[in-house]
């Protein structure tokens, strides 16, 4: 006999998401990779509002998560064009080789 | 909610209408326009006009709250709220991107980066700006903040040519995007705390809950580590030092006072008024951030030399001293935010004003020694600077003496001893640094005798940022008052 899945479930799998994101974030050196974590991020959010505006009966957060998807779309272009900036001066993706401002 | 537009909306949403308006007006007539780069005067022209718009609908909305004695007007059912604090942030913004506005003109020549998308950027992060400032609904904030800070990551990488740039703008936009995740993940276990967005329905529902609540505290935490990002506080702070190096001049100066300003209404209200009911969870934590934030801003800025990158440092160690108005949270406390954070735009404007002037084609200015024997050279650029640098360190009869002076009132009245001594304590050690250069500037042999970069705006916004920096400092009055009035509820 299965668990009905509930707002709980949903909850739980948005936490994980963002552990992973967090993790991915704080690890990865790849550029690209990084900025997929961020991705992570953002959808662990919408899992969240999606979940809680389901519970409610209120759609506000299903708006909510639409400005959140644009605003994802919009930082990846913009961090995707900045890669490519960096990109046409020194070839490297990784983080770890983009060092010339140091403390 | 039969009409979905009222002209109270309208009345209410002018300033930003007529700044996303023309920053995007400017994008287009730069193409279709005045193609050719002679014209950009033109353009320049036109984007004062749409930053005078946006001030005349300010203007009118403050008349209107004190015309008819009201303290608040709501729009859009109640996403957006004008009220004095709105106002009085909106003012500070606006006047920021105007002197960012006036100063850029030559530098972007000098940098041979000069295209209108500049000014535009500069108008649509002001626009975002204005939603910080009035936005009282989780979404209306998020959206305002992304919009702001969209506009920062490309003109702090907006010197395409230049390696420094690129890489700043990256570091910027990882750790910025990064930090929003986490501020709009606290957003939305708000939501779902409250079944609503508006800040006074979840203030209400974290009200009617235990302030240690485990959920509470899941929003409070993810929330505050995504506020304390965008004011560059320590243990977050690794962005601001390589974004401001690597920006061009003018949008270090941007970004140093109009972000921070933006961000710091944004914690403001998201503080007192939802967050409000768990003030004993937050109190401690954001103490212990404001003294490693004195901390490291302080101590890490005595060995830079590098002057952005010792202003960067010194401007995460003014954030410090702000979050400890927030602690105190007082009335006193509340407007001596209020009041550090207009004296800090223009003072830390001012500043970067004199680095601007020090960029030449052979020369990058951002060195302490190019700063070397100034006063024999120009004189009057070294006595302004002498003015910004003793109000950032806090000297009377400068306006930094009037606002740490708040700051430090409003502690004492709230027998917050320690904290009060901490922040004196390292005032000693910001008054080292800061005299660093000014050694350098008076006392070091001239080392550069090419001219100053120079134009009328920059000499207009320094004598602007001069006069107000020691105006507040001498006559504070008004100021104080305009902040009394405009005190968030």
């Amino acid at each position: 006999m299965l668990h009905p899945i509930t707002t709980v479930h949903y909850l739980l799998l948005s936490a994980a998401l963002l552990l992973v994101g967090t993790i991915g974030v704080l690890t990865r050196r790849n550029v690209v990779i990084i900025l997929m974590s961020i991705e992570l991020i953002l959808n662990a959010v919408n899992i969240n509002l999606i979940a809680f505006s389901r519970y409610f009966g209120d759609v506000t957060g299903q708006i909510f998560a639409i400005f959140v998807i644009a605003v994802a779309v919009a930082e990846a272009a913009v961090g995707l064009g900045i890669l490519i900036a960096l990109f046409r001066n020194k070839e490297t993706v990784w983080a770890d080789e983009i060092e010339l401002l140091k403390w | 909610m039969s009409q979905y537009y009222t002209t109270t909306d309208h009345f209410v949403l002018v300033p930003a209408l007529m700044l996303a308006l023309f920053g995007c007006a400017v994008l287009l007539f730069e193409v279709l326009v005045f193609p050719h780069p002679r014209q950009r005067k033109w353009l320049l022209l036109f984007v004062l006009l749409g930053l005078a718009f946006a001030g005349a609908g300010v203007w009118r909305q403050q008349n209107f709250l004190a015309s008819q004695g009201i303290e608040e007007l709501t729009a859009f059912g109640g996403t957006l709220t004008v009220d004095g604090f709105a106002i009085f942030f909106n003012w500070i913004f606006l006047a920021a991107s105007l002197i960012v506005t006036l100063i850029s003109y030559r530098y972007l020549e000098v940098e041979g980066e000069h295209h209108g998308e500049y000014y535009g950027l500069i108008l649509l992060a002001n626009c975002g700006m204005f939603f910080l400032a009035t936005g009282t609904d989780l979404i209306t904030l998020f959206i305002g903040l992304e919009l702001m800070a969209l506009c920062f990551y490309i003109l702090v990488g907006f010197l395409r040519e230049d390696r420094r740039s690129n890489e700043a703008a990256l570091k910027y936009l990882l750790l910025g995007a990064f930090s929003s995740g986490f501020l709009v993940y606290g957003f939305s276990v708000l939501y779902g705390l409250a079944g609503s967005t508006k800040l006074r329905a979840v203030a209400d529902a974290l009200a009617s809950r235990e302030p240690w609540d485990p959920v509470v505290f899941l929003a409070l935490a993810t929330t505050a580590v995504g506020l304390l990002f965008k004011i560059s506080a320590v243990p977050f702070h690794m962005w601001a030092p390589d974004a401001y190096e690597g920006a061009p001049t003018t949008v270090t100066a941007y970004l140093s006072v109009g972000s921070k300003a933006a961000s710091f209404a944004l914690l403001l209200r998201v503080f007192l008024m939802p967050l409000g009911a768990a003030r004993e969870v937050w109190e401690p934590l954001l103490a212990a951030v404001a003294v490693a934030t004195m901390t490291v801003g302080n101590l890490a800025a005595v060995t830079q030399t590098n002057i952005k990158r010792l202003l960067a440092y010194s401007s995460i160690s003014h954030a410090g001293y702000i979050l400890l108005g927030l602690i105190a949270g007082n009335e006193t406390g509340i407007k001596g935010v209020l009041v550090y954070i207009l004296v800090y735009t223009f003072m830390n404007l001012g500043a970067f004003l004199v680095v601007v002037a020090l960029r030449r084609k052979d020369l990058l200015g951002e060195d302490l020694d190019d700063l070397a024997g100034l006063v024999y050279k120009s004189p009057g650029y070294a006595i302004l600077m002498l003015i910004f640098l003793l109000s950032l360190a806090g000297i009377p009869p400068t306006a930094g003496f009037i606002a740490k002076y708040y700051i430090f009132l409003a502690l004492i009245e709230t027998r917050h001893y320690v904290l009060a001594v901490i922040g004196t304590l390292y005032v000693a050690v910001a008054i080292y640094y800061y005299f660093r250069i000014v050694r350098s500037m008076f006392l070091a042999p001239l080392a550069d005798t090419g001219p100053l970069t120079t134009s009328f705006g920059l000499r207009l916004a320094l004598v602007v940022t001069g006069v107000l920096t020691l105006g507040i400092g001498i006559y504070p009055e008004p100021f104080l008052g305009f902040a009394q009035t405009s005190l968030a509820r």
